[in-house]
């Protein structure tokens, strides 16, 4: 069970961490966590030689190599702020794998400094800034889905609905099995594709079975599965990360 | 699949046969309906207890006696012998295979009945006993069903969930005769009449243990069916066999474990038999085995406790909730993973007992999605156990699982070696990211299985990392903007 946390006061600056999918793929995405931050009033510091948390390597097996690039992200926040991430998968793992990765090295009192000041963007919303939302948007069903590691990793499965709940114009609507697999799972979609695909095919119908034509997630690695596997059969679902809903119909 | 077809499945081929599951519209449908309704039961039954606090507890049982693991062991034993139950120590499946079939043959033994064992699964004892000129016969319903069919158990707990109402009335007219039907208690006082003649019959009763307990010498067995408690009292001799793991050290220990292992297991707040066998029959009774043996098998246990992080496996008290909380096995099944114990505990248990180049696709089968972690009711962190396997199959674990090293190839070492570069390197992960946005029209539309179900994720034009030199590069001027009209006002 996630130990209770005691959550401090709003700082002035935190540090992001984009992640690299979002560098990749949904930058869009981390700049409008950015300016989520930023219009509560704190200054938010983007390390430029930030890469990879290193999850990849970890989860396959490779983990001299995941040490070796998490190491170098340790350096990127010498200052006791914040480390907010827009991710349950790579928050999950510099918050509690830094830890098990680093245990007996040289790095383990700072990986576990950080670790500890490691937040996912919805909790650090919720629960740091008691983010406001006013909803300027026209009213609309959504459905959220919340990545695993987010829920049970960090223990955050009700973080992205809190957050859901204070639009106005938003009825959040739960699809059948809410708290199943996506079947992302990293490179496990890779290695086992067609097992994968099951699972993301029978998300994607419980997700359309809610009548909801928009979808969001706070990881973009479901993100890209789900929304990969609307596309891909041509169906009028979208999905967007949560960052990108909440500035979108408040900014 | 027919009663008549006879499938073999080893884990070496798990993606021929998760491919063949998730073709067969019927077993995807059989495992989905069971796996939701076990989900269902285990949520409610637990709705009014304080579930962590009794994981927390339940691990701590069984951390404590695996901490004492040798020296509870010998307790047990002694403790056991005392009670007059003789001990029966095996290295390996082989070896218990031997003694069960020598303490039969000195007893001129014919026919066996079984209760259910999955440790008997393990080191496949009916096929050694048939060998031997020794029919082994299951009496657990399912696995009776299962052994009709010439099948091997598809989960630990319901060995026969893969099949439904009409294909076990099929399986049972043709190797049994019995009238086909849709009704189920038809059904079970056919097999029920049927196999009530064979304890009558047989000469010896064998069955599992799901806890042991040391310091009383008390061997516990959890059924709902009766075959258990008709296995172990009605043939005159009785053979326990189970993993040295099963053990505990008090009397005290069991209500928390079994407290959890019914409701993880079924959704039950208690199963219909509970049977603590202490004893054979003593003088004066009228009852109950003239012999009780125990056997303790090994087969690879005390190597994974040479291990203090794959130690966490054999807190396992085989309730099979991480199967039926697990996104994979729901899909593909239990026959699929090829191996005696399957889904999430197979995956971190089997690589131990077959290798890891037999069993190299098992700890990968799983999206790390936490669900068996969440459930596992002794909280055996699983996912990490996956992890760990992982990294022993590439080879950068601590070698100690047989095996180990087997997935190492060049290519891949390769490409974690340039990920870890070019991850190092942020000038040139930066120029990288910006080089993917601009040559976005050429990426390529197929990306091997991923686009086979998917659309490609299309690089940005401009990544994140410039996105935000950008912003901050307008703010910095805003701010001058301010700054100097502050000055001038």
């Amino acid at each position: 069970m996630t130990p209770v946390k005691l959550y401090p006061p709003k700082p002035e600056k935190v540090y992001f961490f984009g992640t690299c999918l979002i560098d990749l793929f949904y930058p869009e995405a981390g700049m409008d966590g950015i300016r989520l931050l930023e219009r509560e009033g704190i200054e938010v510091v983007y390390p430029q030689a930030q890469t990879c948390c290193g999850q990849p390597a970890y989860t396959s097996g490779y983990h001299d190599e995941a040490r070796a690039v998490a190491a170098a992200q340790l350096d990127l926040f010498p200052e006791p702020w914040p480390i907010v991430v827009p991710s349950g998968s790579c928050g999950g793992m510099m918050r509690t794998h830094y830890p098990q990765l680093f245990a007996g090295t040289e790095h383990e009192a700072r990986a576990n400094e950080v670790a500890g000041r490691i937040y996912e963007l919805t909790e650090f919303l919720l629960h740091v800034c008691q983010l406001r939302l006013e909803d300027r948007g026209q009213p609309e069903k959504v459905a959220m889905h919340t990545s695993c590691s987010a829920r049970r990793e960090m223990g955050l499965g009700e973080t992205g609905p809190a957050l859901l709940a204070r639009m106005g114009q938003v009825e959040l609507v739960e699809q059948a099995r809410a708290t199943e697999c996506c079947g992302f799972g990293g490179t496990f979609a890779v290695r086992h594709p067609e097992v994968s695909a099951a699972m993301v095919e029978d998300k994607t119908q419980a997700i359309e079975a809610t009548g909801a034509r928009r979808f969001v997630t706070s990881d973009c690695g479901c993100l890209m599965n789900i929304a990969g596997r609307f596309e891909h059969q041509g169906k009028a679902v979208s999905g967007e990360h949560i960052a990108s809903y909440l500035w979108r119909r408040t900014s | 699949m027919s009663a008549s077809e006879v499938q073999t499945f080893t884990p070496r081929e798990f993606h021929r046969q998760a491919h063949d599951a998730l073709g067969n519209p019927q077993i995807r449908a059989n495992f989905r309906k069971a796996m939701d309704g076990l989900m269902a039961k285990r949520r409610d039954v637990f709705s009014d207890w304080d579930l962590e606090t009794l994981r927390e507890l339940g691990a701590n049982i069984r951390l404590r006696a695996l901490a004492k693991l040798p020296d509870l062991l010998e307790r047990l034993e002694a403790n056991c012998q005392a009670n007059g139950i003789q001990v029966h120590w095996a290295e390996n499946g082989d070896e218990a295979c031997r003694i069960i079939r020598e303490i039969c043959q000195r007893h001129g033994a014919k026919a066996v009945i079984k209760g259910k064992s999955m440790v008997s699964e393990e080191m496949h004892l009916n096929a050694h006993l048939e060998e031997a000129g020794i029919e082994a016969l299951e009496s657990d319903l399912g696995e009776y069903l299962v052994q009709l069919n010439e099948q091997t158990p598809s989960h630990i707990i319901m060995p026969a969930i893969h099949l439904n109402t009409d294909e076990i009335s099929e399986i049972m007219h043709t190797r049994t005769g019995t009238e086909r039907t849709r009704d189920v208690d038809t059904m079970t006082a056919a097999a029920r009449a049927q196999l009530r003649e064979r304890f009558m019959a047989a000469d010896v009763g064998i069955s599992g243990v799901n806890f042991a307990v040391a310091e009383t010498g008390t061997l516990c067995l959890v059924e709902n069916e009766g075959n258990g408690r008709m296995t172990t009292a009605v043939p005159p001799v009785h053979i326990a066999v189970t993993g040295i793991e099963k053990v505990v050290e008090h009397l005290r220990d069991v209500p928390p474990l079994y407290a959890l292992l019914t409701r993880s297991a079924t959704g039950q707040h208690v199963t219909t038999y509970f049977n603590m066998i202490s004893s054979p029959r003593k003088p004066g009774e009228h009852d109950g085995p003239n012999e009780v043996h125990l056997v303790l098998v090994d087969s690879g246990r005390s190597s994974i406790y040479q291990d203090d992080e794959l130690l966490d496996t054999l807190r396992c008290i085989r309730c099979g909730a991480c199967m039926n909380h697990c996104p994979v096995y729901t899909r593909v099944g239990g026959h699929t993973y090829g191996t005696t114990y399957p889904g999430p505990i197979g995956s971190i248990l089997m690589p131990h007992m077959m290798g890891l180049e037999a069993t190299k696709d098992l700890p990968t089968a799983s999206s790390l999605c936490g669900a068996c972690g969440e459930v596992c009711p002794v909280k055996i962190p699983i996912p990490d156990l996956l992890v760990r396997l992982r990294r022993e199959a590439v080879g950068e674990g601590r070698g100690n699982v047989p095996g180990a090293g087997v997935k190492r190839t060049k290519k891949e070492v390769a490409a974690w070696k340039g990920f870890q570069w070019l991850a190092t390197h942020p000038g040139v992960w930066r120029s990288s990211t910006a080089i993917a946005g601009k040559l976005q029209a050429l990426m390529p539309s197929k990306l091997g299985p991923w686009t086979e179900y998917r659309t490609a994720p299309k690089p940005a034009k401009v990544s994140l990392h410039a996105l935000v030199k950008q912003h901050k590069a307008k703010r910095h001027q805003a701010d001058k903007a301010d700054e100097s009209g502050e000055k001038r006002s």
